[in-house]
């Protein structure tokens, strides 16, 4: 970088001189950028329309708020809290109660998360830190292959396979070892709560691995190399220096699991049976709030009935903002500010 | 490390005798990789089940008359999701229309404008964004244009999808721009370049293909939404090029079958999830081919 060796042009610049070599070098170089003066009109505008774009982002925030909260403001008048309290969901009286609904959501979600986090965690664990490094890059492609399969789809798959696998080998053979809980009872119809749970596990997994895998290659090297040290095996190097390092991490990988579980429509809908009631056995159908807006919504006739349902979207809304802050918080803390991928 | 033998601190260290690793903590750590290879086995299984039995099922269904007829009234054989296809198209172009400029200027903003409280705001934000609900996503859609409109449109569906790219776009599109190294953008500027032309022709022009393939990425997430559809698009059972009138969607119509008593439409919502998959595929390769070989190079 010889500062002397470059005449630096400038803006307006003077003529330069013909004649001499470099003269001729830079301005056939920087004619077609450097001709007259380079007004600054243009410049401002463009920061603001790219503020203006950015600006958008908040007002999209805004407006689903907006539109919620006007919208659910009849039903919000006509029952208040008792609204998230009860469970009488009956359009022909116009009774709303959304009871059912928050409770098929917790549970279908909560039974997703324990049958996905062991699973996520393993497979994050087993690809960075046990596979082979030349199937690393195939594996984490495949699982995450996975996110990219359309909600309907998986929907659709678990109707007619994992439904009837379910009723015919799952239920019987769950009510029979562990039916005195009480959670397994029942006629084994293979739609309900339990179909619900597993779908939606198989659907977030891919989400808490890739995000636990995130978390787990940015603990330092030098943690898991002063416990072996120790004389730790692979295991307790994984469990001591690896995963206590990552815990707030992985935990916030999972509370994003537990958004997309909870936010999820399609493929619920399809297999959790669409019945408004509360049950403690999990063969028996459920509702969640997502799905009674996908089943609802365009039926939804009196402007009470249509008001009570943008609640539970309201409710959802909230819910799940405030998980998935909680989760990009948590998941923060631990990549130490580095912005987690955004996962499709 | 070679002269270790040499190094008197190494020396000491063999008289420090280390006691065997005892069998128990052997066996668990065999154990544990055992158990987290399973797990990946167990995950693995219902991904490559759900794609066998996806061509298995759906490739027997798929035929002219599933590409280029519209769906028969119940009970008669035939028929086929073309509407539905073209409707999808139709839906995903407003999206794109609406959703890409707005994503890439908010990716813009956050960074070369953004790198402060107001960007952190709004990337936290596109971040939350990102978290809502499909579903959520339709009733705003619906209060927005299905209200004032009086009816479903394809309109309407493209405002929900749009509203779903415009986080992941705005996010994916930053992060790739952060990468252009600083260095490049002062040589523009030193050359007398102005900021807005910079930031255009040098620097998203440099991560050109970063950014297109974020907006692949959020074009192929919403390419298979059905929530938001359900009461925006609505679905229909026509051919609809107006964009103000309730239009079909391939997502749709595979719900509506797939929930249906009918054994003719079961295979049919296989067929269209065949073809919803592939469409998404080679949409995104079609893209990632174009950008290797330049023809999108001025993009």
């Amino acid at each position: 970088m010889s500062n002397q060796a470059l005449p630096r042009p400038r803006f307006n610049a003077p003529e330069p001189e013909r004649g001499s070599k470099a003269d001729l070098k830079i301005e056939a170089r920087t004619t077609p950028l450097l001709r007259g003066k380079v007004s600054e009109i243009p410049d401002v505008f463009f920061g603001w329309a790219m503020r203006l774009c950015g600006l958008a982002v908040v007002a999209l925030l805004g407006l689903i708020v907006y539109q919620l909260v006007v919208g659910s403001q009849l039903s919000w008048h006509g029952f208040g809290w008792k609204f998230f309290g009860h469970s009488d969901w009956n359009p022909v009286s116009d009774q709303y109660g959304a009871l059912p609904f928050i409770y098929g959501t917790i549970v279908s979600s909560l039974l997703s998360l324990v049958i996905a986090v062991p699973l996520s965690i393993g497979v994050a664990v087993f690809i960075t830190e046990m596979c082979p490094t030349g199937l690393r890059g195939t594996l984490s492609f495949t699982t995450e292959l996975l996110a990219a399969i359309p909600s309907v789809v998986y929907g659709l798959w678990a109707i007619f396979v994992l439904v009837p696998i379910l009723r015919q080998y799952v239920q019987p053979f769950l009510a029979k070892t562990l039916g005195w809980t009480g959670l397994f009872s029942g006629p084994p119809y293979g739609i309900g709560m339990l179909a619900a749970g597993v779908i939606l596990a198989i659907m977030i997994i891919p989400i808490i691995s890739s995000i636990t895998r995130e978390v787990l290659t940015v603990i330092p090297q030098h943690q898991r190399e002063a416990v072996l040290a120790l004389g730790a095996t692979r295991w307790e190097m994984i469990r001591m220096g690896v995963l206590r390092n990552a815990r707030a991490g992985i935990v916030g990988a999972v509370i994003l699991g537990l958004g997309r579980a909870l936010g999820e429509t399609m493929a619920v809908t399809m297999v959790i049976g669409n019945r408004p009631e509360i049950a403690k056995s999990l063969f028996a159908p459920g509702y969640t709030m997502a799905s009674v807006l996908a089943n609802e919504f365009t039926e939804a006739t009196g402007d009470l009935y249509l008001s009570a349902l943008i609640e539970i979207g309201l409710a959802l809304f909230f819910v799940t903002i405030v998980v998935n802050a909680l989760a990009r918080l948590m998941v923060w803390s631990v990549t130490r500010g580095q912005p987690a991928r955004s996962i499709v | 490390m070679s002269d270790t033998n040499s190094n008197p601190a190494a020396v000491s260290i063999s008289h420090i005798s280390v006691p065997p690793i005892s069998l128990r903590r052997r066996l668990m750590d065999h154990a544990m990789t055992g158990v987290a290879a399973l797990t990946v086995i167990a995950v693995l299984v219902p991904l490559f089940a759900i794609f066998a039995y996806l061509v298995y099922k759906g490739i027997g269904s798929i035929n002219l008359a599933f590409l280029t007829q519209t769906p028969k009234p119940v009970g008669e054989a035939g028929g086929g999701m073309a509407n539905a296809i073209a409707g999808s198209m139709v839906i995903l172009a407003i999206a794109s229309l609406l959703g890409v400029p707005l994503g890439i200027g908010a990716g813009i903003f956050l960074s070369e404008y953004g790198r402060n409280r107001y960007g952190d705001i709004v990337r936290f934000i596109s971040d939350v964004l990102n978290g809502v609900p499909s579903i959520v996503i339709g009733i705003v859609a619906y209060g927005l244009v299905v209200l004032p409109q009086k009816h479903f449109s394809a309109l309407a569906g493209g405002v929900a999808l749009a509203i779903m790219m415009i986080p992941t776009i705005a996010r994916t599109t930053e992060q790739m721009l952060l990468l252009v190294p600083q260095a490049i953008r002062e040589a523009a500027y030193g050359l007398g370049v102005s900021r807005w032309r910079t930031t255009l022709s040098i620097t998203l022009r440099t991560a050109t293909s970063g950014v297109i393939t974020g907006v692949m990425l959020a074009f192929a997430r919403v390419a298979g939404e059905t929530a938001p559809l359900l009461f925006t698009a609505f679905g229909n059972q026509y051919w609809n090029w107006k964009t103000d009138q309730p239009t079909a969607a391939l997502s749709l119509q595979i719900f509506t079958y797939a929930i249906s008593p009918f054994d003719e439409w079961h295979r049919q919502a296989w067929a269209g999830a065949l073809v919803l998959i592939v469409l998404i595929v080679a949409a995104v390769a079609a893209v990632r081919i174009a950008v290797k070989h330049g023809t999108l190079a001025g993009a």
